[in-house]
């Protein structure tokens, strides 16, 4: 189904670049936090390569840090990467009819926010070349990012690593916060999401759970209240 | 209690993540037509954020002031949509000043 390979390998390796880019930053703080919950580098490195999920990451390494429970991290990967779910669903109608089953569990494996963006922008049936190369070209920046945080985490002043670290917080603020100016309904589950999620950090019996637990809790209750509520309209799909 | 192996628990959210991934390919034919389900995975990528962002984000600082400041900044900035990088680096440097 290559209809033709090197010009979609090029294509693919110069719209990962700039993704490239953003996920070296993304990862160096991610990096900070694995080094907290004791990785080595060339764990962090291997992690994030295969993982490829910021938000799963962060709470898999903050289980780590709490030696969880392994259901935990189950549970944890689970909820935090279901839109994956999603994207994948959406994904499977831009492959080609006839493309080989191996071809389909690849592409797939490449989803993250921004290559399921450029491979569904891609007009037409997305070529596997494409979204393999610009897939290969930001992870491996992932990779080293996250394995550079590791290193820089323990060589940096702790003032700096608590500011570093602060700064996949204020990604997650930037993914969610511009779409709740346009959905009023994202507001409002943001809203009952920091409420909620302050209050069972302090509650009795709650705040005895691990925050992974409160995490995966919280984030079904609260989205299924949101869906029975407020559902979505016919078009759009939960890519953040 | 031993200790949990980092392989293991690494291993566990590789596999997971990638199955996540994959499972749609063999089971999903065409869109998700169901409503509730289409609206609940609308949803988990903003409410599984912001669970992890807060209170954490407050925690993350060694008193909470600074982090609640930080948090302002960032949820101030990110309103205004300046972009992942620059909200980040506006976290970082208000903590790193008041800490």
């Amino acid at each position: 189904m290559v209809r033709n390979g090197t010009s979609d390998v090029l294509l693919g390796l110069r719209i990962g670049i700039p993704i490239a880019m953003g996920y070296l930053a993304v990862a160096f703080s991610l990096g900070i936090i694995a080094a907290k919950a004791g990785l080595t580098a060339p764990e962090g490195f291997l992690s994030s390569f295969f993982t490829r999920a910021s938000a799963g990451e962060y709470g898999t390494y903050m289980l780590v840090a709490a030696q969880a429970a392994y259901v935990e991290v189950v549970a944890m990967c689970l909820v935090a990467n279901l839109r994956y779910m999603l994207m994948s669903a959406a994904l499977s109608q831009k492959i080609a009819p006839g493309t080989s089953w191996l071809h389909r569990i690849l592409m797939a494996c490449c989803v993250t926010d921004e290559i399921f963006g450029i491979s569904i922008a891609h007009p037409g049936y997305t070529p596997p070349a494409y979204t393999y190369a610009a897939a290969l070209l930001s992870s491996l920046f992932w990779a080293m990012g996250c394995a550079g945080g590791i290193i820089a985490g323990s060589l940096l002043p702790q003032p700096m690593v608590t500011a570093l670290s602060m700064s996949l917080y204020g990604m997650f603020l930037a993914i969610i916060l511009p779409p709740a100016r346009s959905d009023r309904h994202v507001l409002y589950a943001l809203v009952a999401s920091f409420v909620l999620s302050g209050l069972c950090a302090v509650a009795p019996v709650v705040s005895g759970w691990s925050s992974g637990m409160r995490t995966v809790v919280l984030t079904i209750v609260i989205s299924a209240v949101a869906a029975w509520l407020k559902p979505v309209r016919t078009e759009g799909d939960g890519a953040a | 209690m031993e200790q949990h192996s980092v392989i293991i628990y690494i291993l566990l959210a590789i596999v997971v993540t990638n199955l996540i991934r994959v499972t749609p390919m063999f089971f999903i034919k065409g869109q998700i037509k169901n409503r509730f389900v289409r609206s609940f995975l609308y949803y988990v990528p903003y409410v599984t954020l912001a669970v992890m962002t807060f209170p954490d984000m407050v925690m993350t600082t060694p008193t909470p002031l600074p982090g609640v400041i930080a948090l302002l900044a960032g949820v101030v900035a990110a309103w205004f949509r300046l972009g992942l990088f620059p909200v980040a680096v506006i976290c970082c440097i208000v903590t790193y000043l008041l800490i």
